[in-house]
């Protein structure tokens, strides 16, 4: 018999039997063995084979559909949690269209507006207010890239990040500090912040790594404790003389100096700022560490085998506290820009948002391969920046956005789901079958 | 298959045993042809339909859960409820029956025991319980053998006989001839997919070997007497304790020579594992010292071990010598990715890397469809074959190889064996340490025999196999050495596990 299966190219030794495997592989198996069994069908056209391969387990369909799917049933929340829609179907057998008609105006209306939120406003006049969308998406996207690649490039290493959000808090309190508290040149000034910046986070993410590689920590329990230390640690210090703004009352702190702000990069009127450009050297980095560099190998390797990779004299300890420090850097950085971009310019008790619990979303998303976590922040930028518009003229609630966002995610996290929610592959040889059997 | 027979199915690694098994046991689907039981076609949906067909498989790596006990893992995907009400298990009837099972068949288990504290030989024994209990007419038993001692080898297939007795059948997978010729009345040969012949247990060695691999199959190593230079290796005293804080090692004095073979037998569990370990760095040494060719490298790096020359092919090749989701090309270069010109300061040589992988692949006869597949999809024996190929790729002083042939095919094994003896020749040190008597037997210049964590004598290649089998148990030939207690399993020379010549 023919195994098409590719993990049992050694059924010797690996039995597709573990139940971890023979369950991640029990659809394809399914699949691979459903296709042959239809012996009367000759060669399978181009088109077939195109249609199979699409179908196939890759990754980009699956992202698109499980975005489809996302959509559709943030479609059914928009009309169940508008009234005067729903009052609509109070006598749909009456008149059908209505209900439908109503439902289709809020449902396109809103996505509309998210999308000329988020990428092209056809109807914008101005150079302006063309670019405002992706200006805004973009100021989204930066800092989620960064805290983006410390999950990713922590997960490549074996290591579950769950503290980005704390070491973007480190990083944001350092890079503000230093922004308003040393008086610099302009250039020398943000590239000091951004350093500061990226030192705290790093600090952050070494004390789980060193724990982690010593003693055992589980580096989850530590990264989330952490999450609260630094949280509770920029609550304290922005209430602190020398740190608080003095002309206010409220939790906030002195603004960062104009000359560690991140310049703008289309003009004074759009938001977006050099933290994209940073955004993407930073991945563009983290693409070359891990696949081109001696570092990035025995990240990988203690990240997948840590007990091959001791045995080849690659030291764990060092490997897990380095992908630690790293991540935390980059979280760090990530953070920075929450205060040296324009998104604020000083310190308040929520200033970090929830970027770094979105970072692990993101990396989820983006296949914890870097340029997957661009893309993937790209598209969390968006839903942001054409939520806060359908939020203002469709006025559906910014949650939505969250919502659909976990949507997706939950979506991604179950291929399985898509797959058969799409009756991929599997079921559609299956059907494809009974259809032959009922003389098709 | 007949009622009471027990059937070899014997075919070199991906030859394809386990995947028709895996058919059997409802896993797989047949693409296409039929399954007769009792003269019926069968057609399995899962193994759950198996189970009710009469077919029970022991699968090579255990499906138990390591925290339950013995009655747990046997109840589980059959748990029975107390008195019809879900949710209260019913672990005393399950208990009773493990008893019952074990009694039987003359399987002792304790049901109270948890299975992470059972030796490898009884977890197995579980699993054939847990078939038994399941009243299957049909065992499968896959690769049984390959994970045991040849102690519990030796019991497991007097197991065999008693549940063929007791008019069970069995289907035995495995590539080990000696076990076959042991216990089977009838084997059939596999070869790439295929059925290639079948023979009785009269049929000899060479004839089984050279059905299964297509050709005719050396099974003794070819060698020109050694010609032993300076020592390279010395270890004197040399104490290590094992994961459990226990002693492993306890004293061990030994010298390798540049050029020569010294082979390490023992029963496995004597302290040939943690032998390695420390000299590799990868264990901490309580006392003693261990010199590598004048150079006292105890408290080392294994990063710096390996650097001062010394290849090392782990014996667990699947935990410790290789990371599956990595290439090829990747694992050959595991331990040497940071040297020239493979790395250069932070920065990898992806084109330099591909280079040397193609080499390799092609010196080492590595069977694989690229050099970016990954390693985890290739047959045991050609992962094997990466990790030499790896070792062997760089100027050694010393060669360790830690069951350098377990779980591979007769073609690769003889392969290795070649390679094995070539680095010897080129005046590199070696040591073989295997549990595969005939193994070190064929390889060495040298046979120091350990037990109990120590060298309890060193022998020439030509001492007889009984000789060498008495020093596993710890039998010294003067008398005067240490005598076999009742929890030391006696290493049996005449074992088929053994891979005895007759």
């Amino acid at each position: 018999m023919t195994n098409s299966h590719p993990v049992s190219g050694s059924p010797d030794k690996e039995p597709a039997t573990e139940p971890a495997l023979a369950e991640a592989a029990g659809a394809d198996r399914a699949a691979t063995m459903a296709a042959p069994e239809r012996p009367e069908e000759p060669r399978p056209s181009l088109g077939r084979l195109f249609l199979d391969n699409l179908w196939a387990a890759n990754t980009v369909t699956v992202t698109v559909l499980a975005l489809l799917l996302a959509m559709l049933i943030g479609a059914i929340l928009i009309i169940v949690s508008d009234p005067e829609v729903l009052a609509t179907y109070g006598y749909l057998t009456a008149r059908p269209a209505d209900a439908l008609n109503s439902s289709w105006a809020v449902v396109s209306e809103a996505y509309a507006n998210l999308f000329k939120g988020a990428i092209l406003d056809p109807e914008a006049s101005g150079f302006t207010a063309a670019m405002s969308p992706i200006s805004e998406t973009l100021t989204y996207t930066a800092p989620l890239v960064f805290t983006g690649l410390s999950v990713a490039l922590a997960f490549r290493g074996g290591l579950f990040n769950i503290g980005a959000q704390g070491q973007a808090t480190l990083g944001v309190i350092l890079a503000a500090v230093t922004g308003f508290a040393l008086p610099l040149p302009p250039v020398a000034h943000l590239l000091v912040a951004l350093l500061a910046g990226a030192i705290g986070g790093a600090v952050w993410g070494f004390v789980p790594g060193i724990l982690k590689a010593r003693t055992g920590a589980h580096e989850v329990i530590n990264t989330i404790m952490l999450n609260y230390v630094a949280v509770y640690f920029l609550s304290w210090i922005i209430v602190q003389n020398g740190v608080q703004n003095p002309g206010r009352a409220d939790a906030i702190s002195k603004p960062v100096d104009s000359s560690a702000q991140l310049p703008r990069l289309l003009g004074a009127d759009l938001r977006v700022h050099a933290g994209i450009l940073l955004a993407v050297l930073a991945t563009w980095f983290v693409a070359w560490l891990l696949n081109r560099s001696t570092l990035g190998f025995e990240l990988r390797a203690v990240g997948a085998n840590p007990d091959a990779a001791r045995t080849a004299g690659i030291s764990i300890t060092k490997t897990y506290v380095l992908v630690m420090v790293l991540a935390g850097a980059l979280a760090g950085l990530g953070g920075s820009q929450m205060v040296l971009g324009t998104t604020a310019n000083a310190l308040t008790p929520l200033v970090v948002a929830q970027i770094g619990f979105d970072g692990i979303l993101v990396a989820l998303l983006g296949r914890v391969k870097p340029w997957g976590v661009l893309l993937a922040a790209l598209l969390f930028g968006a839903l942001q920046a054409g939520g806060n518009r359908m939020q203002s003229y469709s006025g559906i609630s910014l949650e939505l956005v969250t919502v659909l966002q976990a949507l997706i995610v939950i979506f991604i996290a179950a291929p399985a789901l898509v797959k058969a929610i799409f009756q991929l592959r599997a079921a559609r040889a299956a059907r494809l079958q009974t259809s032959l059997a009922k003389g098709w | 298959m007949e009622p009471g027979e027990i059937h070899a199915l014997l075919g070199e690694n991906g030859a394809g045993k386990s995947t028709l098994m895996n058919v059997l046991y409802g896993l797989y689907q047949p693409d296409e042809g039929e399954i007769l039981v009792d003269g019926r076609p069968l057609r399995l949906s899962g193994p759950s339909d198996a189970i009710a067909a009469g077919i029970g498989m022991v699968h090579q790596h255990f499906m138990l859960v390591p925290v339950f006990t013995v009655a747990e893992n046997i109840m589980l995907g059959a748990e029975q409820v107390r008195g019809g009400i879900a949710g209260f298990l019913d672990r005393r009837r399950a208990r009773r029956e493990v008893a019952e099972v074990s009694e039987r068949y003359h399987l002792r288990v304790d049901p109270d025991a948890i299975i992470e504290d059972l030796p490898v030989g009884i977890q197995q024994r579980v699993e054939i319980v847990k078939a038994l209990t399941r009243d299957v007419d049909l065992l499968i038993l896959d690769e049984p053998t390959a994970v045991l001692t040849p102690q519990e080898t030796e019991e497991l297939l007097t197991v065999m006989r008693s549940l063929k007795a007791a008019g069970k059948s069995i289907v035995f997978i495995t590539h080990k001839l000696g076990e076959v010729k042991a216990v089977a009345d009838r084997i059939t040969v596999i070869r790439r997919g295929r059925t290639v012949g079948t023979a009785s247990p009269e049929a000899s060695r060479d004839e089984l070997a050279a059905l299964m691999v297509g050709r005719s199959v050396r099974l003794t190593v070819d060698k020109q007497p050694a010609t032993p230079g300076k020592p390279i290796l010395e270890v004197a005293g040399l104490v290590v304790d094992d994961d459990r804080q226990c002693r492993a090692v306890d004293g061990v004095e030994l010298t390798v020579r540049a050029g020569e073979v010294l082979g390490v037998a023992g029963v496995q569990g004597n302290g040939q594992t943690e032998l390695i370990e420390a000299i590799m760095g990868l264990r901490p040494a309580l006392a003693g010292s261990v010199t590598l060719d004048g150079e006292q490298i105890n408290g080392w790096s294994t990063k710096r071990v390996l650097r001062a020359g010394v290849g090392y092919v782990p014996e667990d090749r699947s935990v410790d010598g290789l990371v599956k989701e990595f290439s090829v090309a990747e694992n050959l270069v595991l331990d040497i990715y940071d040297r020239p010109p493979f790395g250069k300061g932070l920065a990898l040589r992806p084109d330099a890397i591909a280079k040397s992988a193609q080499e390799r692949i092609a010196q080492f006869d590595v069977r694989t469809p690229s050099a970016d597949a990954a390693v985890g999809t290739l047959s045991g024996g050609n992962q094997q074959k990466v990790i030499v190929a790896r070792e062997l790729s760089r100027p050694l002083k010393l060669f360790i190889a830690a069951q350098p042939t377990r779980g591979v095919d007769v073609g690769s094994i003889e392969f290795i064996h070649s390679r094995v003896i070539r680095e010897r020749d080129i005046g590199t040190a070696v040591m073989v340490v295997s549990s595969e008597l005939d193994e070190v037997i064929g390889l060495a210049d040298r046979i120091a025999v350990m037990y109990r964590g120590r060298i309890i004598g060193i022998v020439g290649p030509d001492t007889p196999r009984e000789e060498i089998g008495l020093l596993m148990a710890g039998i010294t030939p003067d008398g005067a050495g240490m005598t076999p207690t009742g929890d030391t399993p006696a290493s049996a020379p005449e074992s088929p596990g053994n891979e005895d010549k007759e």
